[in-house]
């Protein structure tokens, strides 16, 4: 069975948990960037938490089925309709065969998640089914007229699941290696103000707006390897946390890096929002 | 590079945390960090990722246990040891049309024609030392350091995929046009990044590659 997919929105890809392992070809590790809302989905539709889903940018998303099957969405707060009938968020509906699926505009947040009972079943590249938006291994983009297999069912779907923790507040940071590049301050200055989210964020990194961090090095750093979750800083002091998409090395110095259960928040967060570090 | 890391170790390898879960180990040069990684692999280091660069080791997704055990090893670790429990990694040749655009500036960089870039470019004997820049973008060592050329003031907005080329002491093939501010030498057939394949990327990290002309 497939879907088949009418409208795509903003950016829709293929994610799963990712590839990681292949930072040292060059390769980014990709995978959902709001693994907490793809992996509630899976669990909502009855899959197991390696099936692929849809990510889906700011909504838009319209898809019909060949054969009836279980969705979900979850992540970003959007509309959900069955064939013009609204549908819960965060909640196992059942697509019929030749029914249409759409996700309206995101109201608040950014990155929705759809699910299918039996996972979203394009060929792996790499061991994987996530699409990485750096250099583009893995699927192509969902467009309209994409056709997507879905994969054989595992189990059923899941009605109740326990909603999401609240926002622990700040995202938690650690020292980075290079905090000896910046000026003594630089993590005082970084944790005690409130930075605004760059309109230029996306699958790569959170780019962000405000106090300048301060460097007291400023010749070059050979490309070293990054991790998920680095608070790079380029030459004008502004930050970038490093998401899934992230090119695995790199020439900046980091800062400061985010505790990986923080970072699904930055999937979530608009540009012009703000946001605040806290240390670990 | 000699250091001194929070623990108090020393030995060859400074060692710098990377978060809590990614140790990032500081070495001389390329070479040593490409001993170190191929080190980490043949020894079976726990980490999901080892990302050797220019003059450091990534190592990431540690466990605690995982990151202690780094820590003890390379308090005894060195390049040569490493290279001798590693051994040499498999050859690859890579056939160049030598017809690139800065053939000439680099002949005078070098102070020879261009039959004497191609005589010393194929005389060579490269080493991939990391990939960075694209999937199966290799960093290629061999060259000494009074070859080194500068890259174009300007980078190229489309350098053709199998672009041979010259940046600094490295050399590099791209394995898909992008832009690029290295010097060309020539380009190859050879396919140098094909995920379909066992090695996706033909020149990883540790392969040691020789240029014939085509």
């Amino acid at each position: 069975m497939s879907l088949r997919v009418l409208a795509s929105g903003a950016l829709t890809t293929v994610q799963d948990l990712g590839r990681p392992g292949l930072a040292h070809l060059g390769v980014p590790r990709a995978g959902a960037l709001d693994p907490p809302a793809a992996a509630l989905a899976n669990r909502l539709v009855g899959n197991a938490p390696d099936a692929a889903v849809l990510e889906v940018t700011l909504g838009g998303l319209v898809v019909t089925t060949d054969a009836g099957v279980w969705v979900a969405v979850t992540g970003a707060s959007c509309p959900v309709d069955v064939d013009g009938a609204p549908r819960g968020h965060a909640r196992p509906a059942w697509l019929a065969a030749g029914s249409r699926l759409s996700l309206g505009a995101a109201s608040s947040g950014v990155r929705s998640y759809l699910a299918v009972g039996g996972g979203i079943a394009v060929t792996p590249v790499l061991g994987s089914r996530a699409t990485d938006t750096l250099a583009w291994v893995g699927p192509p983009r969902v467009e309209p007229g994409t056709r997507l297999p879905v994969g054989p069912v595992v189990g059923p779907p899941a009605p109740h699941d326990t909603p999401r923790p609240p926002r622990p507040g700040g995202l938690r940071v650690h020292p980075g290696p290079r905090v000896d590049w910046f000026a003594p301050h630089a993590l005082t200055t970084l944790c005690g103000s409130t930075y605004e989210v760059g309109s230029a964020s996306n699958r790569i990194g959170l780019r962000l707006e405000g106090p300048p961090l301060e460097r007291v090095r400023h010749d070059e750093l050979p490309s070293e390897g990054m991790v998920l979750g680095a608070v790079q800083v380029p030459p004008d002091g502004r930050p970038v946390v490093f998401l899934a998409d992230h090119p695995p090395t790199g020439g900046y110095p980091v800062l400061a890096v985010v505790e990986e259960a923080d970072l699904w928040q930055c999937a979530q967060l608009r540009p012009g929002e703000g946001v605040r570090f806290t240390r670990a | 590079m000699g250091g001194t890391d929070a623990t108090g170790q020393t030995g060859p390898v400074h060692l710098r945390p990377f978060g809590p879960h990614a140790l990032l180990a500081e070495v001389a040069d390329a070479s040593e960090a490409l001993a170190l990684a191929t080190w980490a692999r043949t020894v079976g280091i726990a980490a999901a990722d080892v990302v050797p660069a220019a003059r450091t080791v990534l190592l990431d997704g540690l466990t605690h246990e995982a990151a202690d055990d780094v820590r003890a090893r390379l308090a005894h670790w060195s390049p040569t040891t490493a290279a001798t429990e590693a051994g040499p990694g498999h050859v690859v040749e890579v056939p160049v049309v030598y017809d690139g655009a800065d053939l000439a500036f680099v002949a005078d960089q070098w102070g020879t024609d261009v039959e004497g870039v191609v005589a010393r470019h194929t005389g060579t004997a490269f080493t991939s030392a990391f990939c960075g820049f694209a999937p199966g973008f290799a960093y290629l060592t061999g060259l000494p350091e009074e070859l080194a050329v500068p890259r174009l003031d300007t980078p190229r907005a489309a350098v053709p995929t199998g672009a041979v080329a010259l940046a600094g002491p490295w050399c590099g093939v791209y394995p898909t046009a992008s832009p690029g501010g290295w010097r060309l030498l020539g380009r190859t057939d050879a396919v140098l990044w094909d995920a379909d394949r066992d090695r996706p990327a033909l020149l990883a990290p540790g392969t040691r590659v020789r240029f014939v002309r085509a």
